[in-house]
């Protein structure tokens, strides 16, 4: 079971990393200056989970790494993030709608984990629902903005939406990882959180006269590692320099 | 009350070292003055932003990432509290922001270098920020009242920096010898633009005289600039670094070392738009304003319906 | 076009519970919401407080340098509203 739980809390790290590190591409260069502090704030809580994750999984996993080892020194394809976090941030109706997606995500599944029988697990997410709570709240009156803002950002917003919906599926793909872990009180059973995720979604949508996507066909392949192109390039920026001066301490 | 009168009171409160307020009569040179010198200086943290940022998603560790990530979300804040200082004055930040976007405006020539290694985060950190706070400090006791609370709260919040700064310089002077040139390499291209930072030499600083009048300045740029080398020099020697002077020398006599001037005429070359990045730094900023002009219309249009829904 | 980065929004900060509300900054923001967000965002980063209130600037009645004569020189010579004003035995103790 090491195994399983090494896995679970990789992906649980992976996600916050690259998200991260995505929306730390904002800082500097945000819409105005109240909201680039904002949106830095809501990085830094999400790296912080990121690391206790991380360190979690260099622990369980026993061979002497360190979360440091695990972020930079891994390859692409060993990676299990979730694909919507590793997408290009766009313009920021695209980085603000996909907060909005994986906040709402995240809160159910903080509420769930909070009651896994594996104490550290539990207790990151003791301190990640606070957190997210905020975030949420900062990505919904967002996306209420936007959409009933100006035609231009309805417009915006709307298309980050049906641009990003057939990723949304994949956060909720289980595995034989899950299986192992649900059966044993670990981890959360991603369907139960799916109905009342696509509840929140419909009333977010429809406060901010946003319309559903349609029968989109929906992208996978995070729990396999397999990506979007964009991973790698994310990776080669991110561990140029552990990798370069493999011997150094930082 | 005559003109002559406010005047009285003005130099009155000045002597008696008391703060001026937004609503009290003040001369026009003081307020234009006082724009001036502060929209500088949330211009320079706002575009100081940039060379750092240029590392957050290329830090080295996660915690080296989330401490520069938290680093220069301050500065955007102590560029925030000193744009709604210079507000308090009468000048709008769309205004402020117009200026520096236009290139009418100038901010602190430093940010004009480029940072080319992690190395250079330390060194700016330590350097730069080291300098600036020398500064600072002293502006907390400004006449001007807005200003100098504000930079009673950017020197509480900047006391990380500096320190972060040098906590690199340690790791990598102590590192591996790749580290050490890495550095040292960094000490050697911030050295003098950080003693640029002081501005240009006493006997051609035009500014300076009413500055020190009026309390909006309480060192002469050559004191501070002194000051910076005597305390900078034991902590390179620590690192076991060099610094990048052939003159730099203990003078018994003033107490003091006595250094070699940075190139003057290199600082007016950046000054006047001719730095490694002034193009880059000025480019970065418009283009996020311009990025984010949609979405401030947006929030404008948004909260204009809500007014209305309520009204209605 | 006119570029607008919002009204300007006093903050206050209460830093624990019970104690008063304090003046800490302002900042722009284009509704009450934001302005709330803002203000924890900008202000709070630090453990500052429990608590905010946000008013927009233009909502704030402030007094004028002229009114410190008529406004506040008045109260100056009403020792009697203190306590010390008052003669109280010895032998009563503390009052």
């Amino acid at each position: 079971m090491n195994n399983e739980l090494f896995k679970y809390t990789l992906r649980l790290g992976d996600t916050n990393l690259i998200l991260g590190q995505r929306l730390s591409e904002w800082t500097g260069h945000g819409p105005f200056l109240e909201e680039d502090l904002a949106l830095t704030n809501i990085t830094l809580d999400i790296m912080g989970a990121a690391k206790a994750f991380l360190e979690y999984a260099a622990k369980i996993e026993g061979k002497g790494r360190t979360e440091d080892d695990l972020a930079f020194f891994r390859n692409d394809r060993e990676f299990y993030n979730a694909l919507i976090v590793e997408l290009p941030n766009g313009d920021y109706a695209k980085t603000i709608m996909r907060q909005a997606l994986v906040d709402t995500f995240d809160l159910y599944f903080y509420q769930e984990l909070v009651k896994s029988k594996d104490e550290t697990l539990a207790g990151i997410a003791q301190k990640s629902i606070k957190e997210v709570t905020y975030h949420l709240r900062h990505s919904s009156s967002w996306v209420e903005r936007f959409g009933d803002g100006t035609e231009d950002s309805h417009e915006k917003i709307q298309s980050a939406l049906n641009e990003l919906w057939r990723y949304t599926n994949d956060m909720f793909e289980m595995t034989e990882v899950d299986e192992v872990l649900i059966k044993a009180g670990i981890a959360v059973d991603l369907n139960l959180i799916k109905t009342k995720w696509e509840k929140h979604i419909d009333e977010l949508l429809a406060k901010s006269t946003l319309k559903k996507p349609e029968n989109a066909f929906m992208q996978s392949g995070s729990r396999k590692a397999i990506h979007t192109e964009h991973l790698a390039y994310i990776l080669s920026e991110m561990q140029t320099l552990p990798r370069m001066l493999p011997d150094a301490k930082w | 009350m005559e003109n002559k009168q406010f005047e009285d009171v003005f130099e009155a409160k000045l002597a008696k070292n008391e703060m001026i307020e937004p609503k009290d009569w003040m001369p026009d040179n003081y307020r234009k003055h006082l724009i001036r010198q502060i929209s500088q200086h949330a211009h320079s943290e706002i575009v100081g932003m940039l060379p750092e940022g240029n590392w957050i998603t290329r830090a080295p560790s996660l915690r080296a990432k989330v401490v520069l990530l938290a680093k220069v979300q301050d500065e955007g804040g102590h560029g925030l509290y000193l744009y709604t200082a210079a507000e308090t004055l009468g000048t709008g930040r769309d205004e402020l922001l117009e200026a520096l976007h236009t290139g009418k405006a100038k901010y602190s020539s430093i940010f004009n270098y480029p940072t080319l290694t992690w190395a250079d985060i330390g060194a700016v950190g330590w350097l730069v920020d080291g300098a600036a706070i020398m500064n600072q400090v002293m502006l907390q006791r400004t006449s001007y009242g807005p200003y100098a609370r504000a930079m009673v709260r950017i020197c509480k919040e900047e006391s990380f920096h500096q320190r972060q700064g040098y906590e690199i310089m340690c790791h990598l002077s102590f590192g591996t010898a790749e580290q050490k040139a890495m550095a040292q390499d960094a000490l050697n291209r911030w050295w003098f633009p950080t003693m640029m930072m002081f501005g240009p030499p006493d006997s051609e600083s035009p500014n300076s005289e009413n500055a020190l009048k009026w309390r909006i300045k309480r060192e002469s740029n050559d004191q501070l600039r002194q000051r910076f080398v005597n305390q900078t020099v034991q902590q390179v020697e620590y690192l076991g670094l060099t610094v990048p002077d052939p003159k730099l020398k203990w003078n018994e006599e003033k107490k003091g070392y006595d250094f070699s001037e940075p190139n003057w005429v290199e600082f007016k070359n950046v000054i006047s738009g001719n730095g490694p990045c002034n193009k880059e730094r000025l480019a970065a900023r418009n283009q996020a304003h311009k990025n984010g002009e949609w979405v401030r219309a947006a929030a404008q249009a948004f909260a204009k319906k809500r007014a209305q829904k309520i009204a209605a | 076009m006119s570029d607008n980065q919002g009204p300007i929004w006093e903050v206050f900060v209460q830093k624990k519970a019970g104690q008063p509300f304090v003046h800490c900054g302002s900042l722009h923001a284009f509704d009450k919401e934001m302005a709330l967000q803002n203000a924890r965002d900008l202000y709070t980063r630090r453990q500052e407080g429990c608590a905010l209130w946000v008013v927009k600037s233009s909502e704030i009645v402030a007094s004028s340098p002229e009114d410190i004569g008529p406004f506040f020189e008045p109260s100056n010579d009403k020792v009697y509203r203190h306590p010390t004003f008052y003669q109280i035995p010895d032998a009563i103790g503390h009052m």
